[in-house]
């Protein structure tokens, strides 16, 4: 045990995910040690996240005003959405380049066994976004587990109906993989999504 | 100073178990129950299952009927190999109904189960309850009634369901008194008692026995009083809920 505010700091830090109390004290003496102005932009930036981010209204992606960059960027496309589970999942996608349409964030996905029903998700402002007919696709790019299949499969039913259309991303073989140590729902999926090879 | 014959010892086990709940753990890891054949309930931890070149892929998803081999730690056991027997949750992921049912099957066994005490008669209706999701040929809702109810029997709490819970008779059932233990007669129903039609209680009856030709015939209403009788009665005898009952859907 330290004395007081150097113990309040190794607490503070024991807090976080994946620091354990030995972590949380090499942590705190690096900062002990640290020159004072790094230190204090490291605060500063921590303050300002707390005060500035919020949740995009429509989209409720991360965002510092009423709408995200990605519903504010006029170039995206309006009739494509892609829906996933948290706001790590858009930088994702993103990353890839391949995508130009606009997202929506579940915040998080159906699972009865936590107690997390679809009222708990963001459902009801999806339904709202599709109401007035101008989406032409969904993709369902929820996570590729069983919570996320779940809720793929309950969106699915819930917006067939509307007579858009609803894809779901691709799974199967990872690149760089051997065959022989894929499980048999990867390589049954990847079976089932093979392609045409036109050479 | 251990001798060098016992360093070599490792406390390796092989079992076989249907996956009840798998939870995040660090990074890319999860700690995974399952309910195992001959140790019982067991948490392990599954390192590096979360990433996309897992060598475990799907194999530790929720429902899946998995050959493991285990290394025993004081603290968590640690998965080191597994194989599949029988997925049961991809059928199931792409039906909802039969998927909430499914769950609040694991759920109710994860609840009923003690680790690392054995439990296979637990663990012989789990595997048969899941393969009669799956094959579809009843009502799910059904069929997680029926679990539900052999789970409660498994337990030693079977509802009396054609005598009286107190006097043992077997005419004029007119209540079921869940402190009671079951139906109960009219000179010792006991105040707010619920009043089932006596069609519920022979439903309930059918699907403690596995008389699935009675249980198909039931009428809807009988089947929706039946649900709620026995969610009632498991939660009283777990003193404590079953989060995933509340979001079963009936078809």
């Amino acid at each position: 045990m330290y004395e007081g505010v150097v113990q309040n700091l190794i607490d503070e830090l024991g807090r976080l995910p994946g620091v354990g109390p030995k972590s949380a004290q090499r942590i705190a003496f690096h900062l002990l040690a640290a020159d004072p102005a790094d230190v204090l932009r490291l605060s500063q930036a921590l303050i300002e996240v707390k005060e500035k981010v919020r949740f995009c209204k429509t989209c409720g992606n991360v965002a510092e005003e009423e709408l995200c960059r990605i519903c504010r960027d006029p170039r995206r496309d309006e009739n494509v959405i892609c829906v996933v589970e948290e706001s790590k999942d858009v930088v994702a996608i993103e990353k890839t380049r391949e995508f130009r349409g606009k997202y929506h964030v579940l915040g998080g996905a159906i699972s009865p066994i936590e107690g997390v029903g679809p009222e708990d998700l963001r459902i009801r402002e999806l339904m709202q976004r599709l109401a007035d007919g101008a989406v032409t696709e969904l993709i369902l790019a929820t996570d590729p587990n069983l919570e996320g299949e779940a809720t793929a499969t309950y969106l699915a039913r819930l917006v067939k109906p509307m007579g858009l259309t609803v894809t779901r991303l691709a799974s199967g073989l990872p690149v760089g993989g051997d065959l022989e140590y894929a499980d048999e729902v990867t390589l049954g999926r990847a079976f089932e999504g093979r392609r045409l090879l036109d050479v | 100073m251990v001798p060098y014959g016992r360093m070599s010892v490792v406390s390796l086990y092989r079992d076989e178990g249907i996956v009840l709940r798998t939870q995040k753990l660090g990074e890319a890891d999860r700690i995974v129950t399952i309910l195992t054949r001959r140790t019982g309930r067991v948490r392990a931890a599954a390192k590096g299952v979360r990433k996309t070149k897992s060598r475990f892929g799907a194999r530790l998803e929720p429902f899946t009927h998995v050959d493991v081999q285990l290394y025993e730690r004081r603290s968590l056991d640690l998965i080191t190999q597994a194989e599949t027997i029988r997925p049961y949750g991809e059928p199931l992921v792409s039906d909802y109904p039969r998927y909430t049912a499914g769950t609040a099957m694991l759920e109710t066994t994860e609840k009923l189960t003690e680790e690392k005490e054995p439990a296979l008669r637990q663990f012989l209706l789990l595997v048969g309850g899941l393969r009669t999701l799956v094959d579809g040929s009843h009502e799910p809702r059904l069929v997680l009634d029926a679990f539900l109810l052999r789970s409660l029997s498994v337990a030693g709490w079977a509802p009396a369901l054609d005598e009286c819970a107190r006097c043992g008779s077997r005419g004029g059932l007119r209540g079921f008194a869940i402190a009671s233990g079951g139906a109960v007669c009219g000179t010792c129903r006991p105040p707010g008692s619920a009043s089932p039609a006596p069609q519920t209680l022979e439903l309930m009856l059918a699907l403690l026995r596995g008389e699935w030709t009675v249980a198909d015939e039931s009428e809807t209403r009988h089947r929706v009083e039946c649900s709620g009788l026995v969610a009632a009665y498991l939660q009283w005898h777990l003193e404590h809920g079953i989060r995933s009952l509340k979001h079963v859907e009936r078809v």
